[in-house]
């Protein structure tokens, strides 16, 4: 191979140069993720509305009224019941259709295929087409009820009713990949323990408790880390189906971010959300990594 | 004959059963949207019932009021600069940062990976802000390198695991053949990266295309928007127009279907690679 004598072809024969190579990726983090984290919580103690040159600064104000705003803490609730209650449900259906799916049967393929598909659609779609499926007077849901001869009922615009259905719509979207995360961790479970587990005459519920769980607890975590930072993350479904409604009952701290700033242009009570935010879901996610990790090691 | 966890009957039944509940719970909604899709809005039969003629008025209101293949022909200009960018950046930066294991690059992995948790949401008011201030509002630029920052912790994470199971000694018997670390990346390095590079495409693929909760904003204007953004204005324009809501979403849901069905081997092993590294 040639060698090229320049100081700068020079210069890359020390290893420590390639660091160079991380400083463009290092460029777009602090001009687009670490810049606006602070600007965004410079903001967050104005009382800015978004537009006017005019601003003063208030303090800690914002964040003093986040806890007195029974609309933000309605959206705390609603955020940790999708972040949980999603996570929960998909674990539960993602490893059920995983243990089924590390069998051979006819059709396995298929299903993994269908189970995933809704994974590669956009959530904004995908509210779209639950809304057609849960709409009041042409929803295809309301069909069946009417059919059985029940009254419709307001599945998007009861309190209750609609947060259910985000978490449903929210957890079917997204078991496909706690199924793919379970699955993957299944087939890396040798056959042997589970022949010697039969040989010393283990039923199927020992084998799974003494084998399956302690062998697939790594990928537990994993599939629990993502799914919960994409609950407590959740805007797209929400703003199609409900928009945050009935009044303010179904919003996310996301949603309710969105209407503080373009509706109420209330801009710096909205940046103190969101600095909120950020800080709930680092601090949730690394609590709940940290425990999780405390049961990996005792197993 | 393999021995696994299930040896039941009683057993496998339900199991079935709850297999094929989860197939029909996927596949229901998808069905409803096409048949609402292809019925004329005077059409008063069930939404269960499958239609009864080919009616396209749906999708020709969705093409032209909605602007769907403009917003189509956007989100590819948009997807492919950024996952060109994600694809080049991210193997740039996990090149030094699995070989060189110094503290100061422990620190700028996990800073990197900590970005993954910042909810887009979270930062809206100081982007929106920047963005306007700098003229990116509006600009295929501007969302460019949002959504490329948003997905370039995955691809730094991916490429800096996978170089890591590349052995060293490759790089050192180029050393000795007097190959300095930018020849040594470019010619052993970067060819053998395909295969990462995959997964990397269609995971952050699938994110771009889709990304919605930024694009909202910094696209706002009819002509820039991308697939997402456009699909659901014209969903909050038109709600009294279901049929026209569904063909929109059929359209926004199929370039990434057709993908999926001719690519699903990739799309998983990419979802496991980002899992289970």
């Amino acid at each position: 191979m040639e060698q090229r004598k320049g100081w700068l072809s020079q210069l890359f024969f020390k290893k420590e140069a390639t660091n160079i190579l991380y400083v463009p990726a290092l460029i777009l983090f602090a001009v687009f993720t670490f810049y606006p984290l602070i600007y965004g919580l410079k903001i967050s103690f104005t009382n800015w509305n978004g537009y006017s040159q005019n601003y003063g600064y208030v303090g800690f104000l914002n964040y003093i009224e986040l806890f007195k705003d029974k609309y933000f803490l309605n959206a705390i609730k609603n955020t940790l019941i999708f972040g949980f209650g999603c996570t929960i449900f998909q674990q539960i259906i993602g490893l059920a259709v995983a243990i089924t799916l590390d069998h051979k049967f006819f059709g396995r393929n298929f299903s993994r295929i269908v189970i995933y598909l809704p994974v590669l659609v956009s959530p904004v779609i995908m509210g779209i087409i639950y809304y057609l499926f849960l709409h009041y007077n042409y929803g295809a849901l309301n069909d069946i009820v009417v059919l059985l001869g029940y009254e419709r009922i307001a599945w998007l615009s009861k309190e209750n009713w609609a947060l259910i259905a985000i978490v449903i719509v929210n957890t079917l979207q997204f078991c496909g990949i706690s199924m793919i995360i379970y699955l993957a961790g299944l087939q890396n479970i040798p056959d042997m323990y589970y022949e010697a587990a039969k040989i010393d005459g283990a039923t199927d519920f020992q084998a799974f408790k003494y084998i399956t769980i302690p062998f697939l607890y790594p990928a537990v975590i994993t599939s629990v880390t993502i799914n919960l930072i994409g609950g407590l993350k959740l805007f797209d479904v929400i703003k199609v189906l409900t928009n945050g409604g009935p009044g303010y009952s179904t919003n996310s701290i996301s949603t309710l971010i969105d209407i503080t700033y373009f509706n109420a242009q209330n801009a710096g009570y909205a940046s103190s959300m969101g600095v909120f935010l950020f800080a709930m879901i680092l601090i949730v996610t690394i609590t709940l990594h940290k425990v999780l990790k405390k049961g990996e090691v005792e197993v | 004959m393999k021995i696994k966890k299930i040896q039941n009957l009683h057993w496998k039944i339900p199991a079935g059963l709850m297999v094929l509940l989860m197939i029909f719970l996927q596949l229901v909604p998808f069905y409803i949207t096409l048949a609402v899709a292809f019925k004329p809005k005077t059409d008063l039969s069930s939404r269960w019932m499958i239609p009864t003629s080919i009616y396209f008025d749906n999708f020709l209101t969705a093409i032209s009021r909605g602007r769907i293949l403009t917003a189509m022909l956007n989100s590819l200009l948009v997807t492919s600069v950024a996952i060109l960018l994600i694809c080049l950046l991210g193997a740039f930066a996990g090149y030094p940062l699995a070989r060189i294991k110094s503290r100061f690059n422990k620190i700028v992995l996990m800073t990197i990976l900590g970005v993954m948790m910042i909810p887009p949401l979270s930062v809206l008011v100081p982007l929106y802000s920047m963005m306007n201030k700098i003229n990116g509002v509006n600009t295929y630029w501007g969302i460019i390198l949002i959504v490329t920052t948003g997905q370039l912790p995955l691809s730094v994470f991916l490429y800096s695991s996978f170089i890591s199971s590349i052995p060293v000694e490759l790089e050192e018997a180029a050393l000795l053949d007097g190959c300095n670390y930018i020849q040594i990346f470019n010619r052993i390095i970067l060819p053998l990266l395909k295969p990462v590079t995959a997964s990397v495409i269609i995971l952050t693929g699938i994110f771009v295309w889709n990304e919605y909760q930024l694009s909202l904003y910094i696209l706002s204007s009819p002509a820039k928007r991308t697939i997402a953004p456009a699909i659901g204005a014209f969903f909050s324009q038109s709600s009294s127009n279901l049929g026209a809501a569904a063909a929109a979403a059929l359209l926004g849901v199929l370039p990434l279907v057709v993908l999926y069905l001719f690519l699903q081997k990739y799309f998983i092993k990419g979802m496991i690679d980002s899992a289970l590294k």
